[in-house]
């Protein structure tokens, strides 16, 4: 998933005709200062941290500002905080408007009914995870017949819009609901959604895009705000990597293979640092690169833990045993590897040769492989 | 009887010609599946291991009889290669691709559905029926005729439980696997009836992950419409919210889709909950074992 902060998401928004407040982005309080002495931002304006955590108002990264000279300190304050592990680099200053109310709409997938799902509440401003299920509208909208004009008028009414403001939004939620379909998102969420004067108008843009989709949309394939520099070497080899709090490093296949195994080194007191889903591999090349980025990690112990389905085990011990040769001295940890399934004797007996023992069951691997973690500590 | 498959299944491979279709073409053969034609545009004519080649799905169905299909072919096609076959009256689809945009499995999974087909899948292991039929990509070797169903959203953690089935002297009727995308064509709820309904099978072993809620949904048609014994596990206890862990499907929102929520939906339906994959064979065991309510 690709998670867009505001203004990257306000540029979709743009691009389907969905009303936003006048502004731009600026990096620096130098670009503050002129953007709003040239009128490019009207005042009083707004000026808002663009990072992809949630609650930056009472965070302290948001600001408003009267003058140019309020808007270059308001953005000097705020650049290069750090933001709930994120540090922020850019800032979206906008106008401040004269809001009505603050209502919310989005779409997004109903996983269970299979089918998008829009989403409006007239509580809108707070986090949604706060707002009462009765104060929520949720309609289903069939793919096929997409967003039909009784669904609008039901959204419509819940959020007690008439007159002008009623088109206004009518002409939204189709805009919304085209840019949800055709970037392939996996939410377009507007909070607020402003009633200001006639109209409404989106003040703030949350979108995800989904990964799958970037053959089709490769402008998003670059944009990763969300990844550590591990993380993000790992996606450009194909390995699903993700950095944990413990120090147990865990390489398994498939997602839930690694779950379990994660839950199973949890149980006997373990703490999983670092987790490496090789997927279907049948490339030993792969398995080296893997095991050489999990060398990087520096985790206390490995424990690799591998069923040959697709994958074939002596594929893994070969990738492996060449890796252990090139991991330098300093960087050397204990290896715990269980490998079953296809080719296990092949594979056992290759890892023999290297010197690694292949043990039978998950709980007596992971116990060893926890003991061997608390030895290195 | 089996789930789904049987020995009158007719599988069409779509992507034969790709280094997956054929591998896997092969493995399904030496299951004893009867494959019975391969489909790749452009590609009509050749042979692949014995199986015929031909450029359209309509083709293969009207020369071959084939009435299941198995889908290799990338992403960017699957959609089309689904409705094609829908289209040509194949009624089973397994998607084996993964990378499949949930906005494409929208569209393929409710046209299949007026269409009256069923999907499995997409970004899944597929359908094994042991001495009979398998479509799709799990391993051979881990199987054993019997009467265990397995209905997993999984890849290789199905596999090491099934193994570890056939380690305890027990076999499966039918194992199907899911797929852990967030948009699936067949889920728990559309597989539990199929194995209630299925004479040649006396328990099923369900096997879930973190994320979504059909786990939460599968406990609730289990409490109402499932007499047959369940056993149960959940992977992902150990996750931390938020962490995508590799399947799109398996994050944790908002305290929804956590494996104790998991955990005690199905404990209250009735099902055995392993806590580990390990003790799901011997649960098994145990139940098959135990003296049958009169």
């Amino acid at each position: 998933m690709v998670k867009l902060t505001e203004w990257r998401g306000k540029e979709i928004f743009r691009r389907y005709g969905i009303p936003l407040p006048r502004g731009r982005v600026v990096r620096s309080a130098e670009e503050a200062l002129a953007g709003t002495e040239s009128g490019d931002i009207p005042l009083p304006c707004v000026i808002k941290a663009q990072v992809l955590a949630g609650g930056r108002g009472k965070g302290g990264a948001v600001r408003f500002a009267s003058t140019p000279a309020e808007a270059a300190e308001a953005a000097r304050a705020i650049l290069g905080l750090e933001f709930k592990g994120e540090t922020v680099k850019e800032l979206l200053l906008e106008e401040k408007l004269p809001i009505a109310r603050e209502l919310y709409v989005a779409f997004t997938l109903d996983r269970a009914a299979r089918v998008p799902i829009l989403i409006v509440s007239a509580q809108g401003g707070v986090e949604i995870e706060s707002v009462a299920d009765s104060e929520l509208l949720r309609l289903p909208i069939h793919p096929f017949a997409g967003l039909t004009g009784y669904e609008k008028r039901r959204a419509t009414r819940a959020l007690g819009l008439s007159g002008p403001q009623a088109k206004s939004l009518d002409g939204l939620l189709d805009r919304l609901w085209r840019a949800f379909q055709h970037e392939d998102a996996e939410l377009v969420e507007v909070n607020p959604l402003a009633v200001v004067g006639d109209g409404v108008m989106a003040l703030d843009a949350k979108v995800s895009i989904e990964d799958d989709a970037t053959f089709r949309h490769p402008e998003y394939a670059d944009i990763r705000d969300d990844r550590t520099p591990l993380e993000e070497v790992a996606r450009e080899k194909g390995i699903a990597f993700v950095q944990l709090e413990g120090n147990i490093g865990v390489i398994a296949n498939g997602a839930g293979l690694t779950m379990a195994t994660l839950d199973v080194l949890q149980q006997f007191g373990g703490r999983p640092g670092v987790f490496l889903d090789l997927g279907g591999t049948d490339d030993p090349a792969k398995v080296t690169e893997a095991f050489l980025l999990m060398a990087r990690a520096k985790p206390a112990a490995v424990f690799l833990n591998i069923f040959g389905g697709v994958t074939r085990c002596d594929t893994v011990a070969r990738g492996l045993v060449d890796a252990i040769r090139q991991v330098p001295d300093s960087e050397k940890f204990p290896l715990i590897a269980r490998i079953r399934g296809n080719n296990e004797e092949e594979g056992i007996a290759i890892l023999r040769s290297a010197g690694i023992t292949s043990l039978h069951e998950l709980e007596e691997s992971a116990k060893a492989a926890v003991a061997a973690a608390k030895g290195a500590a | 009887m089996s789930v789904l498959v049987d020995n009158d299944t007719r599988v069409l491979v779509q992507g034969i010609t790709g280094h997956q279709g054929t591998v896997h073409t092969v493995q399904m053969l030496k299951f004893g599946t009867k494959v019975v034609a391969g489909a790749t545009p452009g590609k009509g004519g050749s042979m692949v291991e014995g199986v015929p080649v031909f450029d359209s799905v309509e083709e293969a169905v009207a020369k071959t009889g084939a009435n299941a299909t198995s889908i290799f072919v990338p992403a960017p096609f699957a959609k089309d290669a689904l409705l094609e076959a829908v289209d040509a009256g194949i009624r089973l689809a397994v998607i084996v691709t993964e990378h499949i945009p949930f906005h494409d499995m929208l569209t393929m999974y409710h046209y299949a559905r007026l269409r009256g087909a069923r999907i499995i899948g997409p970004n899944c292991p597929g359908i094994a029926a042991p001495g009979k039929a398998k479509v799709g990509i799990i391993p051979n070797v881990v199987f054993w005729p019997g009467r265990v169903g397995v209905i997993s959203r999984s890849g290789t953690l199905t596999y090491e439980i099934v193994s570890g089935i056939k380690e305890v002297g027990l076999g499966q009727s039918t194992c199907i696997g899911l797929g852990g995308d967030p948009v699936v064509g067949t889920n728990f709820v559309d597989a539990l009836p199929l194995f209630e309904a299925d004479p040649e099978t006396d328990a099923i072993v369900l096997v879930g992950e973190i994320g979504g809620t059909a786990e939460e949904e599968a406990a609730e048609y289990i409490s109402r419409h499932t007499e047959k014994p369940v056993v149960a596990y959940i992977a992902g206890h150990s996750a931390p919210p938020g962490k995508r862990m590799g399947h799109a499907g398996a994050i944790i929102a908002r305290g929804r889709g956590t494996a104790e929520s998991k955990v005690a939906a199905l404990e209250a339906a009735g099902a055995k909950v392993a806590r580990f994959p390990y003790e799901i064979p011997g649960l098994v065991r145990d139940i098959l074992s135990a003296p049958r309510h009169p």
